[in-house]
């Protein structure tokens, strides 16, 4: 498996042959408070770098979830629909949100490495 | 405008309170711990909320006072009996709300709280109302702070000696660290618990006194939360100056005394519409499944015709499930009537149901 890969949106994304598995950060989390609510998006569905690929909801507010790259939506995680605490309990694990099929690979270069993203996050937050 | 502060503040940050803008307040959503586990902390055990940003208002004056505020509030105060509270409303001729309020008699004359939001402009109007006949003092000088849940009379009791002889919707006076605290049996969770009005020097040891007895401190996310699940309004959201109490559904709070001849203002309005209904009614809405449903979501029936707007809407913790209040058109307000909810371009489908979502029972008499 790849190095996780970040984006600016708080999303993480590793990569396995040609399928991107991704998620959102723990700070994204944190950011967010209890998660109450999550969608994905469906399956077989194409969906574009950077466009809305799914809603969480925390007790606050709905925040939408951004995909770092383009490709088809192969799997989706039930589990956190069913259970949306599990995003809180275990973000960059158990809790991933969607498998992409990767149509291009190059698209992963533009993204932050862990160290370039906590800087990144401790930036955005202060 | 510079943010205000309440005497609180610094104790909310020394308990890492994430912080918002609430009615030019800096005030705490949420500590640590977060927002459910705070919700349910308050159903549990005892929750402690800093609402002094809120109104306290003190207005002096024997039985003329009572007769002219019965010429604004609809309720039969000559015959509200010492101590004792009222949840009421402040309206204009059309019974539009200004606020709402609870109304509390004391001896040199009435205590009224009022929202944060809304209390200049309420001291405003009413001073206008009352002329200069009585003394009002919108006191800065004093905090409040509520106290709630199943141990909050236990741990109140241990420090304000007393306390658990008031009857729900009653206060008193107590003497406490040589100072005199008013104190109710009230609040705005659903829960058994008080509210302390306390001078703003005293207030952080004796809220640091209610922590050290195993009361924790509890944001805006988890009062909202609470307060949702119990049906209770929330002004700006389910009351403003476009409705009237009969569309909120508050006809119980309105004095059966002062229907019949009126007198207050608004109560032509507000009799007609007790006589004729109103055409929108605020109602309890629970969405099918998990979708949330917040504020100014469109409500539809299964022709495509909107009947109603959400107010407020969000998941409530000890439901265990997505909650919402909203006004629908009279004819969809039964319970169980089916409505469709439009959430980000698609309609869900959702139930009107019965007020509230969560329900225990409050401390009615202990004497």
């Amino acid at each position: 498996m790849s190095e996780v890969k970040f984006s600016k949106e708080h999303e993480w994304i590793t990569l396995e042959g040609d399928v991107a598995t991704i998620g959102i950060t723990k700070h994204a989390t944190e950011m967010l408070g209890d998660i109450v609510f999550a969608e994905l998006p469906e399956k077989g569905s194409n969906v574009e770098k950077d466009g809305t690929a799914g809603v969480v909801e925390s007790t606050k507010a709905a925040s939408d979830v951004y995909t770092p790259v383009s490709g088809e939506v192969v799997d989706t995680n039930q589990a956190i629909v069913d259970d949306p605490s599990k995003i809180n309990e275990d973000p960059e694990g158990s809790a991933w949100f969607f498998k992409l099929k990767m149509k291009d690979q190059s698209e992963m270069e533009s993204l932050m490495n862990k160290e370039e993203y906590d800087k990144f996050a401790k930036e955005s937050a202060s | 405008m510079e943010i205000k502060k309440t005497s609180l503040n610094k104790l909310h940050q020394s308990n890492n309170a994430k912080f918002v803008e609430f009615a030019g307040y800096e005030m705490p959503i949420q500590y640590s711990k977060g927002i459910i586990e705070e919700h349910k902390f308050t159903r549990s055990h005892s929750g402690i909320f800093d609402v002094s940003h809120m109104g306290q208002l003190f207005i002096y004056g024997d039985e003329s006072l009572t007769e002219e505020l019965e010429k604004i509030f609809p309720l039969d105060l000559k015959n509200l009996k010492l101590n004792c509270s009222k949840y009421s409303f402040l309206m204009n001729e059309d019974a539009g709300i200004y606020d709402d309020l609870i109304i509390t008699k004391i001896e040199e004359g009435y205590l009224i709280i009022l929202n944060a939001a809304c209390k200049d402009k309420d001291f405003e109007i009413l001073s206008n109302l009352l002329g200069s006949k009585f003394k009002m003092n919108l006191d800065n000088n004093r905090s409040l702070i509520a106290i709630q849940g199943p141990k909050s009379v236990e741990i109140l009791n241990s420090i304000i000696n007393g306390v658990d002889q008031l009857n729900f919707m009653t206060g008193n006076w107590f003497d406490s660290d040589n100072q005199k605290l008013f104190v109710t049996r009230s609040g705005y969770t659903g829960e058994d618990g008080f509210e302390i009005s306390i001078s703003n020097d005293k207030a952080e040891k004796f809220v640091e006194n209610l922590i050290e007895k195993g009361a924790q401190l509890i944001g805006l996310g988890a009062r909202d939360t609470l307060r949702l699940e119990a049906g209770l309004c929330l002004y700006g959201h389910e009351l403003d100056i476009n409705k009237t109490p009969v569309e909120a559904n508050l006809r119980w709070a309105i004095s059966k005394s002062r229907l019949s001849n009126g007198g207050f203002i608004g109560s032509k309005k507000i009799m007609n519409q007790m006589q004729d209904g109103a055409n929108q009614i605020r109602v309890g809405i629970k969405p099918e499944g998990r979708l949330i449903a917040r504020e100014k979501t469109k409500i539809f029936d299964d022709t495509d015709t909107q009947i109603g707007e959400i107010t407020s809407g969000t998941f409530g913790p000890s439901v265990n499930g997505p909650i919402a209040m909203g006004y629908v058109n009279k004819e969809f307000s039964k319970v169980d009537t089916k409505i469709l909810l439009e959430v980000r371009g698609k309609k869900h489908p959702a139930n009107v149901c019965a007020l509230p979502f969560y329900k225990k029972n409050y401390v009615k008499g202990v004497n």
